[in-house]
């Protein structure tokens, strides 16, 4: 668990010695503040709800580019055979690379508590129960997001590819709920279960549900497990 | 400290390495040689763990590196080929997540190994350069610190030297020799002078076989069943040849040319080609005499030149280098390889006891010397045979 601490913060160092992180950081800011202006300009209410609904679409863009490099990067420059003769466990460093990805991710979140402070300092007077159940939500699709990425990252050395595929898995889960008004009632009804459009629609209300929780935090766990199971058959194929 | 047993590794049909033994002995310098693609990464890759055999275990210290492989790994360090690094840190940056990953989990213990690693290997200076930005020697030496950090009983170095500039390398050379005092190592290279000069024992593997285990000094003298001798002798060298020829221990005698330097003195490993007999005018030229196995003929060689009336100017024995004795292991092992298929089709399992003498010494067998056309179109004989060894 500390090797993956370790890893977490190598990773975050990493960010930010390229211009990788800073563009992205850049482009996140820009993006939710002009949705942020958008929403506010035109609907006249101090509410965020509209601002979640675009982020998420953001997000897909976002976790790819945060995720891209972290395994595949280390695969192309070789760096990954170090890591993994180190003694350290594979899960450890699979973690601690999502982990380095998520914590930067936060502290991206966290920027933009900005905007909801920007309603409160001009009298807009918000609901806060929806905006931090909206948060929370985000930073459950968040870590889904970013693990999914990771898992693609696992796949390739080459980073762009890496980038592709994350973009194109997040692409069906969330669309999969539209998918699901065509495939007859049972299949439907497991789709529209696992989408998560479907999923985050009640965070974004306010309503904070514990299975929704589960389910983020569950398949989130699920696909960084099977991205331990890619990084260990890498060495049967390396 | 490193024991390796049977180790079979299959990239899918094509076998990478058949039935490696060999044991590494506490405080021992295991040179590993071989042709590019003879399974020396592959075996290193396994004894650190990055892949897993397809059979046959490795052991560090007692752990086997598939069952116990965290332990296994605690116990080594590994400066893999490439030298992958992370560009985006500094040194130390780099040796401190290191040595985090490798157990310094202790703040302050863990800052003391790093000046002490990055005094060992001088790299004081570019402890706060990005490693993107530092030379391929430094690079290198800063793999090593890596491969040191947690001071590991063994060492696997995979070609440490490969990419260095002479001095660079010299360095290097003498720092492993300085670890191995203190550590295992084993150490893979393509040059063989590094092997001679470094190692105590050498393992040389060809496509993924082991083909001799032994000391360097053995490996060079198992080779040499027969005695060369080279001889300087001023007159007419027809007439000399059959001199030499006449003798009766004598196998074979070929007149040299020798690049010679504006002193007359031939250069240390200068260029050496035979020369065509009839055509040299008289004068004092190097003769390369080859006995018959097992006999000694200087004394015999001294006295029918002597008596023949001749100057004998210089005598030496010439020792085959490990260059001769690898070259020709590898083709002794090619042929064997023939041979195994042969056997195969011939529906005979000949395999183990093929295998089993060449765990322990091998002893390469004699393979026809070759003819004086054949050594002057080989750059390789041809250096050799220009080395001036005297005794």
């Amino acid at each position: 668990m500390r090797e993956a601490l370790y890893i977490a913060g190598k990773e975050l160092r990493s960010y930010f010695v390229s211009p990788v992180a800073y563009v992205i950081v850049a482009f996140w800011l820009v993006a939710t503040g002009f949705f942020f202006y958008a929403s506010i300009s035109l609907g006249q209410q101090a509410t965020l709800r509209d601002v979640f609904g675009v982020v998420i679409i953001l997000l897909l863009l976002i976790a790819p580019a945060l995720t891209m490099r972290l395994l595949s990067e280390e695969s192309r420059t070789g760096t990954l055979e170090l890591l993994l003769t180190a003694p350290v466990k594979d899960w450890a460093v699979v973690l601690g690379k999502f982990l380095g990805a998520f914590v930067l991710y936060a502290a991206m979140m966290l920027l933009t508590i900005a905007y909801p402070l920007l309603l409160v300092l001009y009298k807009g007077n918000p609901d806060w129960g929806p905006i931090w159940s909206g948060y929370l939500g985000l930073l459950l699709v968040g870590m889904l997001f970013l693990s999914v990425g990771l898992f693609a990252s696992a796949l390739t050395s080459n980073m762009m590819v890496s980038a592709v595929i994350a973009f194109v898995l997040l692409l069906l889960l969330f669309v999969i709920s539209q998918l699901s008004q065509n495939v007859g009632p049972g299949l439907g009804d497991f789709l529209t279960k696992i989408s998560v459009g479907q999923r985050f629609d009640p965070f974004q209300r306010g309503v904070v549900d514990l299975r929704d929780i589960v389910f983020f935090v569950s398949v989130s766990a699920l696909v960084l497990f099977l991205t331990v199971q890619v990084v260990e058959a890498r060495r049967y194929r390396a | 400290m490193i024991e390796v047993e049977h180790l079979t590794k299959y990239y899918g049909p094509n076998a990478a390495l058949r039935d490696v033994t060999f044991n590494v002995e506490q405080g021992e310098i295991l040179g590993f040689l071989g042709p590019n693609g003879a399974g020396k990464t592959t075996t290193m890759r396994i004894i650190t763990g990055y892949l897993p055999p397809s059979s046959g275990t490795a052991r560090v210290a007692g752990f086997d590196v598939a069952e116990k492989s965290l332990d296994a790994r605690r116990h080594l360090g590994y400066l893999p080929e490439m030298v992958p690094l992370y560009t985006d840190l500094t040194t130390y940056e780099y040796l401190d997540f290191r040595g985090r990953l490798c157990g310094l989990h202790h703040g302050r213990e863990r800052k003391a190994r790093i000046y002490e690693v990055m005094d060992q290997l001088n790299l004081g200076d570019v402890s706060n350069r990005l490693i993107g930005q530092l030379s391929r020697g430094y690079r290198q030496r800063v793999g090593l610190a890596q491969a040191l950090i947690h001071n590991p009983d063994a060492l696997i170095l995979d070609e440490p030297t490969v990419g260095l500039d002479p001095v660079q390398i010299t360095e290097v050379r003498n720092l492993i020799k300085e670890l191995g005092k203190n550590h295992t190592i084993i150490l893979s290279t393509h040059l063989l002078p590094e092997v001679s000069m470094v190692c105590d024992r050498v393992v040389i593997i060809n496509r993924g076989r082991l083909v001799a285990l032994d000391t360097p000094l053995h490996l060079m003298q198992s080779g040499a069943q027969s005695q060369t001798v080279r001889v300087e002798v001023a007159g007419r060298p027809t007439s000399i040849l059959e001199t030499l020829r006449g003798v009766p221990a004598v196998e074979k005698a070929v007149v040299l040319q020798q690049a010679v330097t504006g002193d007359g003195v031939a250069p240390e490993g200068a260029a050496v080609s035979f020369a065509s007999e009839s055509s040299l005018p008289e004068g004092s030229y190097q003769y390369q005499v080859e006995g018959k196995v097992g006999s000694e003929i200087r004394p015999e060689l001294a006295a029918a030149v002597i008596g023949a009336g001749y100057e004998l100017l210089e005598m030496r024995s010439v020792r085959l280098s490990l260059e001769d004795i690898f070259l020709r292991v590898i083709a002794q092992g090619a042929e064997e390889d023939e041979d195994e298929l042969a056997d195969e089709f011939g529906g005979e399992d000949t395999l183990d006891e093929d295998l089993e003498p060449e765990a322990e010494v091998v002893r390469p067998r004699m393979r026809t010397r070759p003819t004086p056309t054949e050594a002057a179109s080989t750059p390789q004989t041809v250096r050799v045979a220009g080395r001036r060894v005297r005794r």
